[in-house]
């Protein structure tokens, strides 16, 4: 957990009473909407199709259990009793009133939420890996140099008006689970043959209208010097940016219309002057850091405990454990993952009393601490093997331990046209079916990892162009139409799926989808084959054969 | 359905209504003929030409302290009066999310 300190709760508190007071300057018409929409904005409050929205940031995707059950709260008292986990460490609330948002933007502060960070040009929530701090095999825990960069970046005037929004993600292992490479700036924490600790910085990621893969700008920035290298990335995209036109003024755009050998000059040039001023970190600084987050007082414990062997023997229990079990960097812990996909749900959400009774688990087996995805499940990160049967039955009574981690119904999926207001299509309703589809368990584990993403516009929001199989809504002549497209993917290979033939229906989607699984498990050599991989080796033409042949 | 929000020229294919949210709830609604709004589409004022709905638009829009971002929608209108939303995304705002509520199923 991370202790935050007294300058950031005294600005938080701030921040409340300040919007209560704009709030209620907008409702008696002091404030016009022109006024008052960047101040909403600043805190997190969109206008969605039926409501406002309301936008939580959970930064690097660690709350405590307080914080959860605030957020349970929140859902009860101010919204209608649910919340919507997003792909950047994020939740949403749907229906929030306007005039109430003071009020909860209170009840949030009190346990150190804000919604600062969660819009417009400005550098938003860095986020990480869920497992930050236990995945094993990592360099060191990257929510260090999260907060670093957080603390250095929150209002900073230079990171405030820039010509878009900014978007930060850190790694420290091997497997990427925060998706650097679709993101403006990608931070991977590593050693160099000195054993000194520094990162590769990649630059110029991102999805939307021209998705980009991020590329690699600098292998090796030492840690002391990474404020002051994103500071020279920032200075050369904020002097080149475009401001004129909105889906050309990401730094994706410029590092592509520059090159990334020229791009990666000027950033140099204007490196080399700022490298040894005050930006340089010093070792205290990082200390201290890394003394606020703590760590549980791990017990000694075996690996293959009783309790784990003798539960063994039930199918289910096995079902769910070879999917949302993974190994911990401390030896008789495991990392949770809380599939929030139950088959025929939202993706991602959660209701009010999940989130309550999840933060009783946690505080119960997990010490106290619950983490945050961008597949929009849950985890928790600190669970004896021993007590996993016991987690398992209790997550199971409230819809929480559905066996899909990873599987044709871990989908992704974006708010669509049921929720926002810039939506051609919808997306939730499209994930539903397909989870329904491939509701068979032993059907959905014949396939193996097979991520779906879904958009309901070009925005991207739903991730799909790094979807294996990625699904995007459009609008043709009044009508929902989706584009199909497979081989794309988030982590450390990263990649843009490619398209496989002209839209379907809203009826069609979930028949081409089987159909392209279909054809999948005809053409794989062997069941270890991944889907990936079987795109890889074969290109997208069989798939696009077995789909529009009969079409 | 594209986003409406980006209205630039005013062209209407057939009957439409104004709508927008409503400031301090968000709630969607409606602008009546008695120059407010409600939450209740049977209520809307229909126009039918550009320059009514234009007229309509224009006042919404003065309107600032009761509702937020008004753009003109289409409706169809039965033989018996009756208003409907004219596309998915005014049906969806009507009636709800198409996906079951509470958020669970
Ligand atoms: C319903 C309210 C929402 C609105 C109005 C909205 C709006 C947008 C817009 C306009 C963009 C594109 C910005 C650009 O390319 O410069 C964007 C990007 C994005 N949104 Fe949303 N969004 C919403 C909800 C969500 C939700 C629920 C999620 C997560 C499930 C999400 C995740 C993202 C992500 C990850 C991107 C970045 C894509 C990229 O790399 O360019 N958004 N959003
Ligand atoms: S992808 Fe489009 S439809 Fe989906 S949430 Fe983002 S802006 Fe809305």
């Amino acid at each position: 957990m991370y202790a935050y300190d007294e300058i950031d709760r005294t600005l938080v508190n701030e921040r409340v009473s300040e919007f209560r007071d704009q709030v209620k300057r907008r409702l008696s018409g002091e404030l016009t909407e022109d006024e008052f929409k960047i101040l909403r904005l600043q805190n997190g409050v969109y206008l969605q199709l039926h409501a406002y929205m309301f936008r939580v940031a959970i930064p690097y995707g660690t709350l405590a259990t307080n914080q959860l059950r605030a957020l349970a709260h929140v859902a009860r008292k101010y919204d209608r009793g649910y919340g919507h986990f997003t792909t950047r460490q994020n939740i949403q609330f749907n229906w929030i009133k306007l005039a109430e948002l003071p009020d909860a933007l209170e009840d949030l502060a009190k346990v150190g939420i804000h919604a600062m960070q969660t819009s417009g040009n400005n550098m938003r929530n860095v986020t990480s890996d869920q497992w930050a701090g236990v995945a094993p095999g990592e360099i060191e825990d990257p929510r260090i140099w999260s907060e670093l960069i957080r603390q250095h970046t929150t209002l900073h005037p230079e990171f405030s008006f820039l010509p878009r929004k900014f978007k930060i993600a850190i790694t420290a292992s091997d497997h990427d689970r925060a998706a650097i490479k679709i993101h403006d700036i990608g931070l991977r924490l590593i050693k160099n043959e000195k054993g000194e600790t520094g990162f590769e910085v990649l630059v110029g990621g991102g999805l939307g209208r021209t998705p980009f893969i991020a590329k690699t700008i600098k292998h090796f920035v030492h840690g002391r010097d990474i404020l002051s290298y994103i500071e020279a990335i920032l200075r050369v995209y904020n002097q080149y940016g475009r401001r004129d036109n909105i889906y050309k003024a990401r730094i994706k755009i410029l590092v592509h219309e520059l090159g990334i050998e020229k791009f990666s000059r000027e950033v140099e040039e204007e490196w080399q002057h700022i490298r040894n001023s005050s930006l340089q970190i010093d070792d205290e600084v990082i200390e201290d850091i890394r003394s606020r987050f703590t760590y549980p007082a791990y017990e000694k414990l075996p690996h293959m405990p009783d309790e784990l062997r003798q539960a063994a023997a039930d199918p289910d229990f096995e079902a769910w454990r070879k999917n949302s079990v993974a190994p911990h960097k401390v030896q008789g812990y495991s990392i949770v993952t809380i599939s929030l996909k139950p088959i025929g749900a939202p993706p991602g959400d959660a209701t009010a009393e999940q989130m309550d009774a999840l933060a009783d688990l946690a505080d119960k087996y997990s010490f106290g601490e619950i983490r945050v995805g961008h597949e929009q499940n849950l985890a928790l990160p600190h669970v004896a093997k021993r007590d996993l049967p016991a987690l398992w039955k209790a997550l199971d009574k409230l819809g929480l331990a559905t066996p899909n981690v990873n599987l044709i119904t871990d989908i992704i999926a974006c708010p669509g046209l049921d929720y926002c207001s810039l939506a051609n299509a919808r997306s939730i309703p499209i994930a539903q079916e397909l989870t329904r589809r491939f509701a068979n368990h032993e059907l959905a584990n014949l396939i193996g990892r097979l991520h779906i993403n879904i958009s309901g516009c070009i925005n991207a929001c739903g991730h799909h162009h790094v979807g294996h199989i990625g699904i995007l809504g459009v609008e043709k002549n009044g009508e929902e139409v989706y584009q199909i497209t497979i081989g794309g993917r988030a982590d450390e290979n990263a990649a843009l799926g490619t398209l496989i033939g002209p839209g379907v229906k809203f009826d069609e989607v979930a028949d081409v989808i089987e159909d392209v699984v279909e054809a999948y498990l005809a053409l794989r050599e062997r069941p270890e084959e991944l889907f990936m991989d079987t795109v890889k080796r074969l290109g997208v033409e069989p798939f696009k054969e077995r789909v529009y042949a009969t079409r | 359905m594209t986003s409406p929000l980006e209205q630039k020229k005013i062209k209407i294919a057939g009957p439409s209504i104004v709508t927008a949210n409503r400031t301090w709830d968000g709630i969607v609604v409606y602008r009546t003929a008695a120059k407010s709004w409600s939450a209740d589409l049977s209520e809307a004022a229909i126009v039918r030409n550009s320059d009514e709905a234009k007229a309509l638009l224009a006042e919404s829009v003065a309107d600032d302290v009761g509702a937020i971002g008004p753009y003109i929608a289409p409706v169809q209108v039965g033989a018996d009066g009756k208003i409907e939303p004219g596309n998915l995304r005014e049906q969806i705002r009507r009636t709800g999310v198409t996906i079951g509520q509470p958020a669970q199923v």
